[in-house]
């Protein structure tokens, strides 16, 4: 009952996301959702993620979001665009993968395909390999140890940019008036 | 009978599209990037869940060695999620970046009059 009470949850809160127009109410909802959302992560038995999820989403996403409405305003405009055609193409969309994951295996079964692999391999052999009983730890930083190299990279390419972007703020502000 | 266990053996991915299908609604029906940029985050969440719920096994525990322990749920997309949170942000960091010199270029983040401004007179 737990995890349909936070799926529950959690979906009313998206959907209160996507009507609401004061964006400030829109950036803390964002981050109940995460907490919520961490909560799922939980049931799935990905604590790892869960801790991340609450410290990343609910945390550090909403405070760069607040900065940006700090920096922007904090209402939106009513739509003046027509809903319909968005509204078309995310029922097509959400169909056609409804449908596909019909051809995934039944949830929380131990035969599926992806516990065959390389898993047992890990389970088997992590402790002799690397010391580290928390499997998540030790594949993240030793058996794939390039993707985490690979995640930095991405991380430090999207700092330099940010610095970039927001580098020349003040100077600009002057000269503010562009004809519109 | 058998199509209904079907969908009870599969119900957990169809709440999973449904959010990512609300996500992709507000990245193309609203003008406001803030507000684009968040559906985009309820769209990167959704992927989380679709790619962690296969790794779970009914009766497993989370992926922590222990003696007494026989069943564990299946580590590997967990760790390639904490990689897809970690850039997850760092790309939702550049797009905020980028809103906030487009409201100070334009004066305003809605794509609507932004588009209008650069049409020629």
């Amino acid at each position: 009952m737990a995890p349909l009470l936070v799926r529950g949850g959690s979906h009313r809160r998206f959907i209160t996301i996507v009507r609401m127009r004061n964006l400030f109410g829109v950036v803390v909802l964002a981050g109940v959702y995460s907490f919520l959302m961490a909560s799922v992560l939980i049931v799935y038995d990905a604590v790892d993620v869960a801790m991340t999820e609450a410290a990343v989403g609910a945390g550090v996403s909403t405070v760069l979001f607040l900065a940006a409405l700090h920096l922007t305003k904090s209402m939106e405009y009513p739509a003046a665009r027509p809903a319909a055609i968005p509204l078309i193409v995310s029922g097509i969309v959400g169909a056609a993968l409804i449908w596909a994951t019909y051809d995934l295996p039944p949830y929380g079964t131990a035969v599926a395909p992806i516990h065959q692999h390389i898993v047992p391999y890990y389970i088997e052999n992590a402790v002799k390999d690397t010391l580290v009983p928390n499997l998540v730890s030790a594949i993240l930083a030793d058996y794939r140890g390039f993707d985490t190299l690979g995640e930095t990279v991405v991380v430090f390419t999207a700092g330099i940019g940010v610095m970039l972007l927001l580098k020349g703020r003040r100077s600009t502000r002057k000269s503010e008036g562009r004809a519109p | 009978m058998e199509g209904l266990k079907n969908f009870f053996d599969h119900y957990n991915y169809v709440a999973t599209i449904v959010l990512m299908v609300a996500g992709l609604y507000i990245v193309i029906a609203r003008g406001n990037m803030i507000k684009k940029l968040v559906g985009l985050s309820l769209f990167q969440t959704s992927v989380y869940l679709l790619y962690i719920a296969p790794g779970k096994i009914i009766g497993g525990t989370p992926p922590i060695l222990d003696p007494a322990i026989k069943v564990y749920s299946n580590p590997l997309p967990h760790v390639l999620i904490l990689t897809a949170i970690v850039v997850g942000i760092a790309t939702i960091a550049l797009g905020l970046a980028l809103v906030a010199r487009i409201q100070e270029a334009y004066g305003t983040i809605e794509e609507d009059e932004i588009f209008g401004q650069d049409e020629p007179e």
